[in-house]
């Protein structure tokens, strides 16, 4: 059974179509890349699969469950983390506190638990901040549990959003745009961190990128899109002599 | 050059003088502290009369002079000795020789369960307030409104500051407990002319008082869905006016239920909100107000606040979250609008309008966002204030609004915004901290 299965999405935004019968195969620990060019549709269909729009048409199935009506929470604890293009942190809490948040449908104590300072509350709360800093340190940012988000560098928030996505349990963890801003240094450290979680967890992951080293370095499948259409599908090399991709982002009339 | 050269030097050895003279006492614990405060409250019990007579003040001021001060000039050096004489150097002295005793008890009640710390400091505390308040009817019923002001102060903050939703629901809230609360105790407690006979002997009233402050609590937390529901699809401006509109509702309901006295108010009250019972359910609200914002449970309403749909995605369940968030404030505001109209013995319509609203939404922005701390400071702050500057009349509504001006302008967020209380960390041994160092 493959993780995830998107079959024919089409999505409109009131009369603008966003994507056009768009389908993807996840299978378990593959990792699958997304490129094209701005407005492509990309980050729309990040928002399709995790609930925040619900597709005009077509099916998403996660191990086999239909997403199209649950919520995002629920999609979310499924075990489908992901991270935003533009960060999406909470500006007043600590990198801990972020980890630890993104653990909630974990939580079995319930409010009872939570008003009183039961005994299975602290247990709990214990063995989920051991849990996040396991997380925080396999992204490599376990020294940082108690500094303010708002107060660390944009590369390593981009850390803090993965590791949160992290947190999730995700067996699919869906990153959009996750180089956006960083120097070459940055982006080589990135890859190195994403190879190290899908060693380590072997999680799958679907990742949105620009940058083509970034994407043909992690990437077994990559998908082209172009408003809001695959128009190509392949391994690295496929894509990159694919005419229609360079047409899609060079333009028209350029030679290989 | 030179002047400013001297200038640093001079502020440099007032500071170190300030400093040698301050440095045992940041090796003070709580205890310390509070033992001052006991044994100037002692003092004040057996001397205060005979000091406020010497220095040609008639009684004791009941709130640190201020108010005898504002109505006559001339007695400032007397209070001023008074102030010092009383409070300040009984306070300064127990702390300082008491140190390291206290220490060494708040460090051997590291070893036992929090608990038993924690109970011991309370119950230091109410004998404190006890002692301070019972010298004068005016302080018992001011510590009461304060004890009340904290827990609709933190309440709100559960709202505004903890989730960002600007509700100004609350003062129907408090409306719904203090009539639900009232029309039962009446009903069932007082021979009353309008709901009749007692139902059960008042010797009961004391133990089932709770029930009826919790059953007040709880018919706010349900009708505080008719706030929370809309606030699932609307935030900000709109969230605010539907509130408004559900403070207004509640009170043009009150002032048309003709049975519960309509606009003329509602009374009889039997005298149950004591002291020691006010001061209970405070402790109780602000634990369980404190546990609560400090699980993940109670954080979800800060990723809410700071970012909804990142919230969603990290399997937070919004709505719920929200809803908990209404229902468990608005029922602390009912809580504290139950002892309200048992410590005035009277209610009316009138007191549950936009004044109230303001005077909250103040104590709430005055103390401090997201901080139990905050709220705390803010009530009592705010309360005290309020009532020291009672005499300059009209004067007040000029003085304080321009003091919440001045705060939001230097601190936009309140006094202490955004910080979380460890008890833990309030009550432990002072002197350990200093060899870590």
């Amino acid at each position: 059974m493959p993780l995830l299965n998107v079959e024919h999405m089409t999505h409109f935004f009131a009369g603008l179509r966003a994507v056009h019968d768009y389908s993807i195969r996840i299978e378990p620990g593959e990792i699958h890349g997304l490129i094209g060019p701005n407005g492509a549709g990309k980050s729309t269909i990040f928002n399709l699969i995790t609930g925040v729009f619900k597709p005009t048409e077509g099916k998403v199935f996660f191990l086999g469950k239909d997403l199209i009506k649950l919520p995002p929470y629920e999609i979310a604890a499924l075990g489908l983390g992901r991270t935003f293009q533009n960060l999406r942190l909470w500006r007043h809490m600590s990198v801990l506190e972020h980890i630890k948040m993104a653990q909630f449908s974990q939580i079995t104590y319930g409010l009872i638990g939570a008003f009183f300072g039961t005994g299975k509350r602290n247990r709990q709360e214990k063995e989920n901040t051991e849990k996040a800093l396991k997380i925080m340190d396999l992204v490599g940012i376990g020294k940082l549990a108690d500094q303010l988000v708002p107060n660390l560098p944009y590369g390593l928030q981009r850390r803090v959003e993965i590791a949160r996505a992290l947190a999730v349990n995700p067996k699919l963890l869906l990153l959009d745009e996750p180089t956006a801003g960083m120097n070459t240094e940055e982006l080589i450290n990135l890859i190195n961190i994403i190879r190290h979680i899908h060693e380590r967890t072997g999680v799958a992951i679907l990742l949105i990128e620009h940058r083509m080293k970034f994407v043909t370095d992690l990437c077994e499948r990559i998908q082209t899109l172009d408003f809001g259409e695959i128009i190509a599908e392949g391994n690295a090399e496929e894509i990159q002599n694919n005419p229609k991709v360079i047409e899609a982002y060079l333009g028209k009339g350029v030679k290989t | 050059m030179k002047t400013t050269g001297q200038v640093p030097a001079e502020q440099n050895k007032f500071k170190t003088y300030r400093n040698k003279l301050w440095a045992p006492y940041r090796q003070v614990p709580i205890l310390g502290w509070l033992l001052g405060m006991l044994a100037s409250a002692i003092l004040e019990t057996f001397t205060g009369t005979y000091f406020a007579l010497v220095f040609g003040m008639s009684d004791i001021p009941a709130l640190f002079g201020f108010t005898v001060v504002i109505k006559q000039p001339l007695l400032i050096p007397g209070v001023i000795t008074y102030i010092l004489i009383i409070y300040v150097l009984p306070i300064a002295i127990v702390a300082r020789l008491t140190r390291s005793l206290t220490n060494y008890i708040a460090g051997k009640l590291q070893e036992y369960p929090f608990w038993i710390s924690a109970v011991m400091h309370i119950v230091l505390f109410y004998f404190i307030i006890n002692t301070w308040a019972v010298m004068n009817d005016y302080r018992v019923l001011l510590a009461k409104l304060m004890l009340i002001a904290i827990i609709v102060t933190l309440s709100l903050n559960v709202i505004n500051g903890y989730m960002g939703e600007f509700s100004c629901s609350h003062p129907g809230f408090i409306a719904l407990g203090a009539y639900t609360a009232s029309i039962l105790t009446v009903l069932f407690f007082v021979n009353d002319s309008v709901l009749g006979a007692a139902l059960l002997p008042p010797a009961l009233a004391p133990f089932l008082f709770p029930v009826v402050l919790i059953l007040g609590g709880l018919l706010a937390s349900l009708f505080s869905l008719l706030v929370a529901i809309p606030a699932f699809r609307t935030r900000g401006d709109y969230l605010a006016i539907i509130s408004l509109a559900f403070t207004f509702i509640i009170k043009s309901l009150l002032e048309n239920l003709q049975i519960f006295g309509g606009a003329r108010g509602f009374m009889n009250q039997p005298d149950l909100a004591t002291l020691p019972v006010v001061f209970l359910w405070t402790v109780l609200s602000v634990w369980i107000i404190n546990n609560f914002v400090r699980s993940t449970l109670g954080k979800a309403l800060n990723a809410v606040r700071d970012n909804e749909t990142a919230a969603d995605a990290m399997t937070i369940n919004t709505k719920k979250t929200k809803m908990t968030a209404f229902m468990f404030a608005a029922f602390w505001a009912g809580i504290a609008g139950g002892l309200f109209a048992h410590v005035m013995r009277y209610v009316n319509p009138g007191s549950f309008g936009i004044k109230k609203l303001a005077e909250v939404l103040a104590m709430v922005y005055f103390g401090g966002l997201n901080s139990v701390v905050g709220s705390i400071v803010g009530a009592v702050g705010f309360n005290l204030l309020s009532e020291m500057l009672r005499p300059t009349q009209i004067f007040k509504w000029i003085i304080i609004p321009v003091l919440l001006i001045l705060v939001m302008i230097f601190r936009p967020t309140g006094l202490i915004a955004f910080r979380e209380f460890d008890p833990k960390k309030l009550l432990r041994a002072k002197n350990k901290m200093e060899e870590d160092k």
